[in-house]
């Protein structure tokens, strides 16, 4: 039976070229689209370089005062006093890497101007990271406490800046008229991973900013490493505790917010949340309806086409249930036929996935980003082809199977 | 076999009601050849449509091998047919995507049977109608006396009591029609198979037991 369902479906998808291509092309380039996106929310959820623990660790970033009666708000980055002095008054987190925002610098070689995005950070940042160190090491917690103008770059910069040369460390880079001692190369950090995406790491204690301001906002970030995922929640109370017994230092600003959330929760919580909102159920919303309408429009597509497809079988239809079949098992028939269409445009978009994920890791239009198609988000993408053929094959099925013998049989 | 009990049969539109058939009754017999006749729209093949399972009557009751069928559902209604009855008509209506072989074992797609069996079957069938050799072409690459050929191995691949024919001549010239008459009267005289045929031409009506005539709806002879 499924063989003879199998026959009439490629011969179906021969006989009207134009059709197929429409169906093809539909559920390939929506099924691309979802794979590309996951791709991308693979690489925000899941630990990718070098944020390896991304799993037990927590992310404090931005600090909110708000005056609750006149509704102001003032959102920024938290200050580096902030984090030492509240978030590193927890006991449970292992380690705490706190960084500044990348902020931009000039650097010249030959005439020519190199924008380089420079992270200051704190010794602990080597630790709580996994960076592959291509050529020397990290600075120590001495060195930061000293103030030594030393810098870690990415391969990037010493390609851009150094040229072919094999050994860089021990040489100096000129950033805005300030010579650092290179002591140490590592493999860029893409731009996904906003903690630890820079082109150049120094010691915090050489920011330009005044670091030891004892103001709650600032331009610093933390990522808190737990010892384990057990400790998350745990941890993520004892900071919650901890700010709501910080004081404002402010008389217009009556409340305080800051948050220690995963990785995927920060973003979100940075889009569509606000204060006391995390933004999931937002986020949840949004991306619930952007989905529907996305697959929504292809699928309506696939229900006409298909409509039109089956309605020029009806001669078919009509001798099928002259000879026994019922309308269940047409639906049957349709249904399969529509999933081996959906099926076969499920593999192309497989394949133009990888080759638009192969493209867009060559094209470096993302620093340092590298997606990959996993067998997670390929599961899914065939479970999205096999709902698209069922959703689109369900109603012309319906349709096709309550029509009348007689009248499907004078249809030729 | 077959009875058909004052059968009436409306087509009603907003402004407009047709009696397309009206009060008929008919007894067949079991291995009974009997032939319908009539002018354009006279009804002939709503009858046959009727006596078919494909068409419902707006009056009157049916009964095939001492069935009632007046309350059977879609899907027995379906399995009915699939079992008691086959079905040849004017165009054919092979399906052109599948091989002779595919159009021919379709109806025994819908009952128990192995893919080797209705192979088997299949080919039985085709053997009979003399187009054993064709079993691999496609529809469109036959002419119009072996199209029909293939559409009675369809027909009685199942092996089904009843063959329900509508015009089955009527797109053939005479040579291949009278083909085709033969291989219908053998299948009545050999295997004892009842068949109604719904035919124009007086010569190939007069070939069968039995004639019965239409006129705008009702039974003259």
């Amino acid at each position: 039976m499924l063989k003879n369902y199998f026959k009439i479906a490629i011969a179906v998808l021969r006989r009207r070229k134009f059709f197929t291509f429409i169906s093809l092309f539909g559920i390939s380039f929506t099924l691309t689209i979802l794979m590309v996106l996951t791709a991308f929310m693979d690489n925000i959820i899941n630990p990718t370089y070098p944020d390896m623990k991304r799993d037990r660790s927590l992310y404090i970033g931005r600090v909110e005062l708000r005056n609750t009666k006149e509704g102001w708000i003032n959102s920024s980055s938290s200050s580096f006093y902030f984090l030492t002095h509240y978030a590193g008054s927890m006991k449970r987190p292992v380690k705490m890497a706190i960084s500044s925002g990348s902020s931009s610098s000039n650097a010249y070689v030959n005439n020519k101007k190199i924008v380089v995005g420079i992270k200051y950070t704190n010794a602990d940042f080597w630790e709580v990271a996994d960076f592959d160190f291509l050529e020397g090491k990290p600075y120590t917690k001495p060195q930061v406490d000293q103030g030594q103008r030393v810098a870690v770059i990415c391969q990037s910069t010493k390609r851009d800046y150094f040229g072919d040369e094999y050994d860089v460390v021990g040489q100096y880079i000129e950033v805005d008229n300030i010579k650092y001692r290179v002591i140490g190369v590592v493999k860029d950090a893409p731009l996904s991973s906003e903690s630890y995406h820079a082109n150049m790491y120094v010691p915090y204690t050489l920011s330009k900013s005044d670091y030891k301001s004892t103001g709650h906002q600032g331009d610093f970030g933390a990522v808190v490493l737990a010892k384990s995922t057990d400790d998350i929640e745990k941890i993520q109370k004892d900071y919650d505790q901890i700010v709501n017994r910080i004081p404002t230092n402010s008389k217009e600003m009556d409340k305080l917010y800051s948050n220690a959330d995963t990785h995927f929760r920060t973003i979100v919580r940075n889009v569509f949340g606000s204060g006391p909102e995390s933004g999931f159920t937002r986020f949840l919303l949004f991306i619930s309806g952007a989905i529907f309408l996305f697959m929504l429009l292809p699928t309506i597509n696939l229900v006409n086409i298909n409509i039109t497809r089956i309605m020029e079988r009806s001669s078919e239809i009509g001798v099928r249930k002259a000879f026994g079949a019922s309308s269940k098992t047409l639906i049957y028939q349709f249904i399969v036929e529509n999933i081996i269409l959906t099926v076969i445009g499920g593999v192309f978009g497989v394949i133009f996935s990888v080759i638009t994920l192969q493209l867009i890791n060559e094209s470096g239009l993302i620093d340092g980003l590298h997606l990959t198609l996993n067998f997670t988000i390929l599961f899914y993408g065939f479970l999205t082809c096999l709902l698209f053929g069922l959703i689109s094959g369900v109603y012309p099925a319906w349709r096709m199977s309550k029509l009348n013998v007689v009248r499907a049989l004078k249809a030729q | 076999m077959i009875q058909l009990k004052n059968i009436e049969k409306v087509y009603r539109t907003s402004t407009v009601e047709t009696l397309a058939l009206n009060s008929i009754s008919l007894d067949i017999a079991k291995g009974e050849f009997l032939s319908i006749m009539g002018p354009s729209g006279c009804g002939k093949s709503t009858l046959l449509n009727i006596m078919g399972l494909l068409d419902t009557p707006s009056k009157g009751s049916i009964t095939i091998d001492n069935q009632g069928t007046e309350h059977m559902k879609d899907k027995a209604l379906a399995g009915f047919r699939n079992k008691k009855l086959g079905f040849i008509f004017q165009s054919y209506h092979l399906i052109n995507d599948l091989s002779v072989l595919d159009n021919v074992e379709l109806p025994l797609l819908y009952r128990d049977s192995t893919a080797k069996e209705r192979r088997q079957l299949a080919t039985e069938a085709l053997e009979k109608v003399g187009l054993a050799n064709r079993m691999k072409h496609f529809p469109n690459q036959l002419s119009g006396g072996q199209k029909q050929r293939v559409a009675i191995a369809r027909a009685i691949v199942g092996r089904p009591e009843i063959i329900l024919a509508d015009e089955p001549t009527g797109n053939l010239d005479s040579a291949m029609g009278n083909e085709i008459m033969d291989i219908l009267m053998q299948l009545n005289e050999k295997d004892g198979t009842t068949i109604v045929m719904v035919t124009h031409d007086e010569n190939m009506a007069h070939k069968t037991h039995r004639l019965v005539r239409l006129f705008d709806g009702s039974q003259v002879q």
